[in-house]
C-alpha cells in the first residue's frame, strides 16, 4: 500500500475530490494546512511597515492506495490541482506497512 | 472656542431652548467619540491585548468625568489667575451652577457647557494611549490620566479656550482643539515614550493589525462624533458658523482619506483599509483647529495636506526607532501642527474671526500667532509629560513585566481574553480547549 499525500492550493479541491472519486477512491482526508514553496508568502503593508507573510493556506489531501494504483493516482492528482502557476504545490507518496479499518478490523488492502 | 461672541452686544443672552437641545447632542457625539477611539485603537493590536487597549480609552471616561466634577472645569475654565490657569469657587463639584445660569454671553447654560468640555477632556488622555499599546501597568496609566489631565490638559485648555487664557488673549484660532487636544496629546505620547520605551520584538516581530474591520468600526464613530466636536465647539448655531464647521469637518476628512490612499498607492502598490481609517482620522484632526476659519475648498487643502502629511510620518519611528505602536505622533502631533499651522494660511477672515491668513492677504501675523500656539503648548507637554511619567516610573514603574507582555497584557492586567476560540462547533480544537478550560465554582 502506498500513502499519497498531496499538498495543493484551495480553490483545486473541488477538481483534485471530483478527479478521486471518479478514479474510484473511497476515501480521503483533507486537512487545512500552510506553507511555503519555493515562491514564499506575500506581503502586506499596515501603515508603511511592511510584513511578509511566509505562510500561505494550502489543503493538504492524504489518501491510501493499492500499490498498483499508485503512479497512475499521482497523475490523476497532479492533473486535477495543477493551475500553470507558481505555488501549486507537491505530491508524493510513501509506502504503508498496514492498515486497520477500525469497524470491522479487515487489514492490508481489505481494510482500503 | 469663544464664548461672548454669539449674541449682539446690546441684547441681553437668554436661554435659547435650540441652542441648548443642540449642544447636548454635540456633547453626547463628543462622548462616543472615546469608544470609538478605544475600538480604533482596539484593532490595531494583537489579540492578546485588544482589552487593554480598549480600557485604556474607556477608564478615562470614569477618572476625567470625577475630576472634572471635583475641579476640573474650575481650573480650565474658572476666572482666569494670571493667564495660567482658571479658578471659580461655584465651579467646584458643579454644585454652585445654577440651573438657567448661561455661560458667558452664550445662549447655553453653564452646565451645558461644561459636559461639552467635560468630554473633550476625556478623549484627550485616551489619545495618548495609542503610543503605548501593549506595555505599561494599567495602575500606572491609570494615575498618568489622573495627574496628566490635572497639570497638563486643564491648564492647557484654560490657555487656548478660557477667557484670560494667555493664548486666547493673543488670539491663537483653535476652533475645536487642534492645540489643546492633538498637538497636546501626541506631544504627551512622545513625552511618555521616552520613559516607557519601546514594545518587547519592535522591528523584529510582526506586530499585525489583530481586526482592521475593528478600526473601520472606531474610524466611523470617530468621524461620526467629530460633528459633534467641531459644529458644537461654536456652542450654538445662530449664525451659521456651527454649519461652516460642520460642512469643513466633513470636507477635509474626505479630501485626507483620498489623500492618504493616493500616497499609499503611489508608495506602496495598494489602497489599505488601515490607510483609509488613519487617513480619515488625519482629515478629522487636522481640520479641528480650522474648520471655523476656511472654507470648504480650504478644507479640502487642509485635508489633502494632512493626509498625505501624516502618511508620511507614521514612517518616521522606524527611522527614529521610538516605539509610537498606533502612531499618535505621526497622526495627531503632526496632523494637528499641520491644521494649526494651515490656519495661518487658509483662514477666509469671514467665519470665526477676522483674522486671515497668508494666502488672503492677511501677512504672516496669523501664521506667527499659530505658531506660538503650536509650540508652546507642545513643548509644555512634551517636558510635563516626561516628567509625569518619569515620576510614576520611579516610584511604581510604568512598565509590565516582560513575561507578561510577552504573554499578553489582557491575561495579566485584567484577566480576561478577548475572544474564547475554544467553545464553538466542537471541533477538535473545540472538544480540547473545553478539556483544558474547568469552571471553578460550578
Amino acid at each position: 500500500m502506498k500513502l499519497i499525500t498531496a499538498v495543493i492550493k484551495p480553490h483545486r479541491l473541488d477538481e483534485v475530490k471530483d478527479a478521486l472519486q471518479a478514479f474510484g477512491v473511497h476515501g480521503l482526508t483533507i486537512t487545512e494546512a500552510s506553507g511555503y514553496g519555493r515562491q514564499r508568502g506575500h506581503t502586506e503593508v499596515y501603515r508603511g511597515a511592511e510584513y511578509t507573510v511566509d505562510l500561505v493556506p494550502k489543503i493538504r489531501i492524504e489518501v491510501l492506495v493499492e500499490d498498483a494504483d499508485a503512479e497512475e493516482l499521482t497523475d490523476v492528482i497532479v492533473k486535477a490541482a495543477r493551475t500553470g502557476k507558481i505555488g501549486d504545490g507537491k505530491v508524493w507518496s510513501i509506502p504503508v506497512d498496514d492498515a486497520v479499518r477500525v469497524r470491522t478490523g479487515e487489514r492490508g488492502p481489505d481494510a482500503l | 472656542m469663544p464664548p461672548g461672541i454669539l449674541t449682539l452686544a446690546a441684547d441681553k443672552a437668554t436661554l435659547s431652548p435650540a441652542n441648548t437641545g443642540f449642544m447636548l447632542i454635540c456633547s453626547a457625539l463628543v462622548m462616543v467619540m472615546t469608544p470609538g477611539l478605544a475600538f480604533f485603537y482596539g484593532g490595531m493590536v494583537r489579540v492578546k491585548s485588544v482589552l487593554n487597549m480598549l480600557m485604556m480609552s474607556f477608564i478615562s471616561l470614569g477618572i476625567v468625568t470625577i475630576l472634572w466634577v471635583l475641579y476640573g472645569f474650575g481650573l480650565a475654565f474658572g476666572t482666569d489667575q494670571g493667564g495660567f490657569i482658571g479658578w471659580d469657587g461655584h465651579f467646584a463639584g458643579l454644585s454652585g451652577i445654577g440651573l438657567t445660569e448661561l455661560w458667558g454671553a452664550t445662549t447655553i447654560p453653564v452646565y451645558v457647557f461644561a459636559v461639552f468640555q467635560l468630554m473633550f477632556a476625556i478623549i484627550t488622555p485616551a489619545l495618548i494611549s495609542g503610543a503605548l499599546a501593549d506595555r505599561v501597568k494599567f495602575t500606572a496609566w491609570a494615575l498618568f490620566i489622573a495627574l496628566w489631565v490635572t497639570v497638563v490638559y486643564f491648564p492647557v485648555a484654560h490657555w487656548v479656550w478660557g477667557e484670560g487664557g494667555w493664548l486666547f488673549e493673543l488670539k491663537v484660532i483653535d476652533f475645536a482643539g487642534g492645540t489643546a487636544v492633538h498637538i497636546n496629546a501626541g506631544a504627551a505620547a512622545l513625552g511618555v515614550l521616552l520613559v516607557v520605551g519601546k514594545r518587547i520584538g519592535f522591528k523584529k516581530d510582526p506586530m499585525r493589525p489583530h481586526s482592521l474591520p475593528l478600526v473601520m468600526l472606531g474610524a466611523g464613530l470617530l468621524w461620526f462624533g467629530w460633528f459633534g466636536f467641531n459644529a458644537g465647539s461654536w456652542l450654538g448655531n445662530d449664525d451659521g458658523i456651527g454649519a461652516v464647521a460642520f460642512v469643513n469637518t466633513q470636507v477635509a476628512t474626505a479630501a485626507a482619506m483620498l489623500g492618504w490612499l493616493a500616497y499609499e498607492k503611489i508608495r506602496h502598490g495598494s489602497f489599505t483599509t488601515l490607510g483609509a481609517a488613519s487617513g480619515a482620522v488625519a482629515g478629522l484632526v487636522a481640520i479641528t483647529p480650522a474648520c471655523g476659519a476656511v472654507s470648504p475648498l480650504g478644507a479640502i487643502a487642509v485635508g489633502v495636506i494632512a493626509g498625505v502629511l501624516c502618511a508620511m510620518a507614521v514612517n518616521l519611528k522606524y527611522k527614529f526607532g521610538y516605539d509610537d505602536s498606533l502612531d499618535v505622533i505621526g497622526v495627531h502631533l503632526v496632523g494637528g501642527v499641520a491644521g494649526s499651522l494651515l490656519v495661518g494660511l487658509f483662514a477666509t477672515g469671514g467665519v470665526q474671526s477676522k483674522a486671515k491668513g497668508l494666502f488672503y492677504g492677511g501677512g504672516f501675523e496669523q501664521l506667527g500667532r499659530q505658531a506660538i500656539g503650536v509650540f508652546s503648548v507642545l513643548l509644555y507637554s512634551l517636558v510635563v509629560s516626561y516628567v509625569l511619567a518619569k515620576a510614576i516610573d520611579l516610584v511604581m514603574g510604568f512598565r509590565i513585566g516582560e513575561d507578561e507582555e510577552v504573554a499578553g497584557i489582557d491575561q495579566a492586567a485584567h484577566a480576561e481574553t478577548a475572544y474564547d476560540f475554544t467553545g464553538a462547533g466542537g471541533g477538535t480544537v473545540g472538544r480540547l480547549g473545553e478539556a483544558l478550560t474547568k469552571k471553578v465554582n460550578a
